[in-house]
């Protein structure tokens, strides 16, 4: 089946068998900040927004994505500067090796987006679906409240 | 990235349209959120056949009160929408409880209520909540609509009451008033959740614990008790119940619901956790459930 998606920003028909994992064709689409981790919902590395949400496109078919806005890790800066979020990733140490970094920052953009000044056992929960085998969260956690600070 | 030769997913635009495809194939499967099929699908696990996506049964989707006091569940409503609906944190708020324990944020968008009932596990954190809420469900099918009590649905191990083309339409809960002072608006249960897994989030329960008590004076006048991971089914505990109902909590009633919940349950040694440990942290629930009264 072919998709009529929109995928940051742009009108992106996606196509592929309506079960085939809206990870698989994302990638193969170019959009290769989407990571496979786990595969089974666990780890968040393959998260993108789907209208908005957080989803983990592994295990999101394609046939969901049918009218949907899609935003992936390359949708989230600008052309010409990082996001916040992103700077402040940099800047705190967020991202170590980088496989979950993608699925962090838009877990993280998802909280700021509805909640600008969260608490901390916020933070913990929205990104309590993805996993980091470098950081010990600790950096991450840091990361986010910093983009709190950017963006206020 | 799994090899998709054999299966079809169609997508109906209706509920209508998908209750007439369920009716002409008698082995297709709904296919709701995905965050159990699809994981299912990546293990090479799934079946392969006919399924049919939900997405466009808007009928299946949303909360809303009934007129005599309950509330009414969509089996498409999602962890989130459960999560954030006001009347469920005002009345039902162990629902809210669950939901937030059910996976990530990522799941809780996708995974709907309906699609953890029908996958059945033992180890689902919402189905004893559902229990001591005295839920019923609404099963649909292209022949019409049928209304079944929550605690006759799950038969077996992943055995349902759940026919060729039926689909979980809702679930339906009843008022949480006084029966015996329905006028009265003040809400006379009290309830208590609790889910043990290995880590704070993202676990699958060792064991999960819902409870809800309603006092008349110094004895209980009602109480249900419902459990998970502790059976091939989820479980409501009636024998532990029945120990104290009409009974004050001392010491004696609480001792002899140990004892009945302990017989009660058939809890299994696998990956997660050890029947002992299981038996043991229920108890221990049980125990923490009638203290907080």
């Amino acid at each position: 089946m072919i998709v009529n998606s929109i995928i940051n920003g742009r009108r992106t028909p996606l196509e592929g068998h309506p079960m085939a994992r809206l990870l698989d064709v994302l990638r193969a689409s170019g959009f290769t900040g989407v990571k496979e981790g786990c595969g089974e919902g666990e780890c968040g590395a393959c998260a993108v927004l789907v209208d908005g949400a957080l989803v983990n496109s592994c295990l999101t078919p394609l046939a969901h994505a049918d009218g949907a806005s899609i935003t992936t890790i390359e949708g989230v800066a600008n052309q010409t500067r990082l996001h916040a979020i992103q700077e402040s990733f940099l800047e705190c140490g967020g991202a170590q090796c980088g496989i979950c970094t993608p699925g962090m920052v838009l877990a993280a953009h998802a909280l700021l987006s509805r909640h600008p000044d969260p608490t901390d056992d916020e933070v913990r929960a929205a990104l309590a679906g993805n996993l980091c085998r470098c950081t010990g969260y600790m950096r991450i956690f840091a990361s986010v409240f910093e983009a709190v600070r950017r963006l206020a | 990235m799994p090899v998709l030769d054999g299966y079809e997913l169609v997508t109906p635009g209706s509920l209508g349209e998908a209750l007439a495809d369920l009716a002409a194939h008698p082995q297709a499967r709904p296919f709701a959120g995905g965050t159990d099929l699809m994981v299912v699908l990546e293990a090479g696990h799934l079946p392969p056949g006919r399924y049919v996506n939900l997405a466009k049964c808007a009928e299946l989707s949303g909360v809303a009160s009934t007129p005599d006091g309950g509330l009414t569940i969509g089996a498409l409503t999602t962890y989130t929408e459960i999560r954030h609906a006001p009347a469920i944190a005002a009345r039902w708020s162990m629902l809210g409880l669950a939901a937030a324990e059910t996976g990530g944020i990522a799941t809780q968008n996708r995974g709907t209520i309906g699609g953890n009932i029908a996958n059945a596990s033992p180890a689902a954190d919402t189905p004893p909540v559902l229990l001591v809420y005295d839920a019923s469900l609404d099963l649909v099918s292209a022949s019409g609509t049928r209304r079944v009590p929550y605690t006759a649905f799950h038969r077996g191990y992943k055995q349902m009451d759940l026919r060729p083309g039926e689909l979980i339409a809702r679930v339906i809960l009843p008022s949480r008033l006084n029966p015996s002072n329905p006028s009265n608006p003040v809400n006379p249960w009290r309830d208590y959740y609790r889910k043990v897994g290995t880590r704070r989030a993202q676990a699958i329960s060792k064991v999960c614990f819902a409870g809800t008590l309603r006092m008349d004076g110094p004895t209980v006048a009602d109480v249900r008790i419902a459990l998970g991971s502790v059976a091939p089914t989820v479980i409501r505990a009636t024998a532990a119940e029945q120990a104290l109902r009409g009974r004050a909590l001392d010491a004696g009633a609480v001792a002899d619901a140990e004892r009945a919940l302990a017989s009660g349950i058939a809890p299994i040694d696998d990956m997660r956790s050890t029947a002992r440990y299981r038996s043991r942290v229920a108890v221990n629930l049980l125990r923490e459930f009638v203290a907080a009264h």
